[in-house]
C-alpha cells in the first residue's frame, strides 16, 4: 500500500492518574502505530509523571500501566520527547525517569534509547514539524 | 458463557476470552482449543507461554505484528513469521492464542 506517511504527535499533559487521560492516550497510540505511520510523544507539564521510574497505584483503585511505556519500541514508537524545563520545575532528572529503549532489527537488535531530552525551545521546532498533533 | 474444567467453572465473556486472567490454568487453554478442533503441540505451548509473559510484563496484549517480530527473537527467525503463527492458530495467532492464554483481545485488534 502506498499511503503518504504522516507525522503524529502526541502531546501528554496531564498527570498519569486521576483522570483517564494519560491511559486513552497510550492505548490511541498503540492502535495508531499498525498503521505505519510516523509517530513521536511528547511530555510535558504534569505529562512528565507519566514517565516516573517507579510508580505505585496501589493505594488508588487505577491499573498501573507506567510497564506499558516500555512496550512502545516493540511498536516501533522510538521517539519520546521530554521537555527539560517541564522536569526542572518539578524538581526531576532524567535518572527518575523509566529507562526507556527499543531494539534495532538492523542493527543486531542493538537498544536504543527512547527518551529524547529537549529544551521547550526544541520541543516546539519539533511541534511545528508535525502533520497532525493529538493533545491529551 | 463458560468453561468447565477440573471441577472448577471458568467464566468467559461473549467473545470467549476469559474474564479474570488470574483464574487462568493450562486446562482453560486445552479446553478452549478443543472446542476450535485443535490439540495443543508444544510449539502452541511455546506462544501462549511468551504471550502470558508478555502480558506480564506489559500489561497488554501484543498486537499480532508485534508478536510475530518478538517471536522471531525469542523462538528464532523460522518461528517469527505470520505464515507460521497462523499454521498453529488458523483463527489469528492475536485473538487465539491470546484467548487461550487467558488474556484480552490484543489492543488494536477489531
Amino acid at each position: 500500500m502506498s499511503e503518504t506517511i504522516k507525522k503524529f504527535m502526541y502531546l501528554n499533559r496531564r498527570a498519569p492518574y486521576g483522570t483517564i487521560y494519560a491511559w486513552e492516550s497510550l492505548e490511541v497510540v498503540l492502535i495508531g502505530a499498525a498503521f505505519d505511520q510516523d509517530v513521536s510523544l511528547a511530555f510535558i507539564g504534569d505529562g512528565v509523571y507519566q514517565l516516573l521510574e517507579g510508580q505505585d497505584t496501589s493505594e488508588s483503585d487505577m491499573k498501573n500501566f507506567s510497564t506499558t511505556y516500555k512496550a512502545l519500541g516493540d511498536y516501533d514508537v522510538t521517539k519520546l520527547y521530554v521537555e527539560k524545563e517541564s522536569l526542572e520545575e518539578r524538581g526531576l532528572t532524567l535518572d527518575d525517569l523509566m529507562p526507556l529503549t527499543w531494539e534495532d532489527e538492523d542493527d543486531d537488535w542493538a537498544e536504543k534509547d527512547s527518551i529524547r531530552l529537549v529544551s521547550r525551545a526544541e520541543l516546539a521546532d519539533v511541534l511545528d514539524d508535525q502533520d497532525i498533533i493529538y493533545s491529551f | 458463557m463458560a468453561i468447565e474444567a477440573n471441577g472448577k467453572v471458568f467464566e468467559t465473556d461473549e467473545e470467549g476470552y476469559l474474564v479474570t486472567l488470574a483464574d487462568w490454568e493450562p486446562v482453560v487453554a486445552e479446553e478452549m482449543a478443543k472446542e476450535d478442533d485443535l490439540e495443543l503441540t508444544d510449539e502452541h505451548w511455546d506462544i501462549i507461554n511468551f504471550l502470558r509473559e508478555y502480558y506480564e510484563e506489559y500489561q497488554i496484549a501484543p498486537a499480532v505484528r508485534v508478536l510475530t517480530k518478538a517471536v522471531g527473537k525469542k523462538l528464532g527467525k523460522e518461528k517469527g513469521n505470520s505464515k507460521y503463527l497462523y499454521g498453529l492458530f488458523p483463527y489469528g495467532p492475536g485473538k487465539q492464542a491470546c484467548r487461550f492464554a487467558g488474556l484480552p483481545k490484543p489492543t488494536g485488534c477489531i
